[in-house]
């Protein structure tokens, strides 16, 4: 079976460039092809007709890299829940249909060049604390430090985030919580992540704050999420925030007064 | 080592949702979080969510039959704590407390919305789907400041009396009758209860979340009290104008 499609999708030539929407018929397109597949399928013709192709990110192509993501149809990722762009198969279109293709739309999330947007506000936030700090050594044995199972799903279920800014895309307020409350959880419910539990948050959150907007728990960044995270991490980022705000101030302050001088 | 301050930024272009040189008074720089901002939206909201049941509870003696029951508690609510605090004394405490929870539920909610509207510049020029964000979430803006307004004009109705001809100081069973009987008012109130409670549907739930309070043994729960309380506070707070309008009570 192959149909033919219409595509609207959003050209920009350059961060500080205007964008607009380009429309392309594409004929031909196989069931079987992921949606990523059909984009090089049409970036082969322009290519051959001497245009511009497509630029779009996409990396692993197995849904666990992050690289990949397009707003489909007003939707991150595409109609299909847990997915990413790439794991979108054509079959879920018909022919004859007109599909709109656009960018992340957020201010932490630049336009680079057509659907390619900067995430480093991601690294960013990160890199304020979404580490321990640790010297590590030699691998340990794996049950060195008992963890009970409910704990560990959590950590788990939270670390599957691939960070690849639906959340933050789906969300009318474009807000990072999501991502940011996944990455805390991941660290700050294990027995690892306890010392630097609090300044965790606390910077991370901070971070996140300087670059997104706030949370009005639309839930809508938890319906498309590829990587199935719970807003539930939302809740426990927010408890945990609270609490370094007043539990254990003190010793923050110190700690941020130490590091200010060294 | 893990800091709360903020090292030089690496990396590409960006505008800031927010910006900020961080006050270093505790509470202020609670207050400057968005999470902190939420967390003030969310204990504001209980304290209105709590009046505003006392306040539907206290106006079901409008079915007692005798206007003296209304009037005897609309009266007894100003001794309260008579001899030690002056007369109207609780009264006033309690308004106190509204005003404040009002101005910082507000502040709070307009500055967020100034910060997530600079956190997305361009829209969606193609337009946008919801899969989860429902209509009381996305409407919670104009449903408060709609509510709002509607409370401006309840308070010149029956506590100010200047919206409402027939008003008598310390009446107030007979100054509910004589505004509900007017139907544009009876009309105005139903709806902006019926905004209000699409507003509660939203904010009891979110309240939960925004404080952390989230446990998969009661999450469940959270939507139901959400529904429950909006529904409690609808039903009785209709009811009034309604029972007036047709000649249930007068």
């Amino acid at each position: 079976m192959s149909m033919n499609l219409t595509l609207k999708v959003w050209r920009q030539a350059g961060a500080t460039a205007a964008g607009d929407f380009e429309t392309y018929q594409v004929p031909g397109v196989n069931e079987d092809m992921s949606f990523l597949e059909m984009l090089d399928v049409v970036n082969e013709q322009l290519i051959g007709d001497g245009r511009e192709p497509i630029a779009f990110d996409h990396d692993c192509r197995e849904g666990i890299c992050g690289s990949c993501g397009v707003v489909i149809n007003g939707r991150p990722h595409g109609p299909l829940q847990g997915v990413t762009t790439c794991q979108l198969h054509m079959r879920n279109y018909r022919d004859g249909d007109t599909i709109v293709v656009e960018p992340w739309r957020a201010a932490a999330f630049p336009v680079i060049r057509d659907l390619v947007v900067d995430r480093s506000a991601f690294d960013r936030i990160i890199q304020a604390g979404g580490y321990i700090t640790a010297p590590t050594g030699g691998a340990r044995d794996a049950n060195l430090t008992l963890i009970p199972k409910a704990v560990a799903d959590v950590a788990m279920d939270a670390a599957a985030c691939i960070g690849c800014g639906a959340c933050v895309a789906a969300c009318p307020n474009s807000a990072a919580n999501l991502f940011t409350g996944a990455k805390i959880t991941a660290l700050n419910v294990l027995p690892q992540g306890q010392p630097e539990r609090w300044a965790r948050v606390a910077a991370m959150v901070d971070r996140m704050e300087d670059q997104f907007g706030s949370c009005t728990n639309y839930t809508e960044c938890e319906a498309v999420c590829p990587a199935g995270i719970s807003v539930n991490v939302i809740a426990k980022m927010n408890r945990d925030y609270l609490k370094s705000r007043f539990k254990d101030r003190r010793s923050l302050i110190r700690q941020a007064d130490v590091a200010d001088e060294a | 080592m893990l800091t709360g301050s903020s090292p030089a930024r690496p990396g590409g272009p960006m505008t800031p949702a927010r910006t900020r040189p961080r006050p270093h008074t505790w509470i202020i720089e609670f207050y400057s979080s968005a999470i902190g901002k939420k967390a003030v939206m969310a204990v504001t909201g209980l304290l209105l969510l709590g009046f505003v049941l006392v306040h539907m509870l206290g106006n079901l003696k409008l079915y007692y039959g005798e206007p003296e029951h209304l009037n005897e508690y609309g009266h007894y609510l100003r001794t309260i704590g008579e001899p030690i605090l002056p007369h109207s004394g609780f009264l006033w405490i309690m308004r106190g407390g509204l005003i404040l929870a009002f101005v910082l539920h507000i502040h709070a909610a307009v500055s967020l919305t100034m910060m997530n509207r600079r956190a997305r510049p361009v829209g969606y020029k193609g337009g946008r789907t919801y899969s989860a964000a429902n209509y009381a979430a996305r409407t919670m803006r104009w449903s408060g400041i709609i509510v709002g307004l509607y409370l401006l004009f309840h308070l010149a109705d029956l506590t100010w009396g200047t919206a409402n001809p027939d008003f008598e100081h310390g009446e107030p069973y007979q100054n509910m009758i004589a505004s509900f009987e007017r139907v544009p008012v009876a009309i105005v109130y139903v709806v902006a209860n019926l905004l209000l409670g699409i507003h509660i549907f939203h904010g009891a739930w979110s309240l939960f979340q925004s404080l952390g309070w989230s446990n998969p043994r009661f999450n469940v729960w959270r939507r139901y009290f959400a529904v429950a309380f909006a529904a409690v506070i609808v039903v009785g707070n209709v009811s009034f104008p309604l029972a007036v309008l047709f000649g249930v009570v007068d």
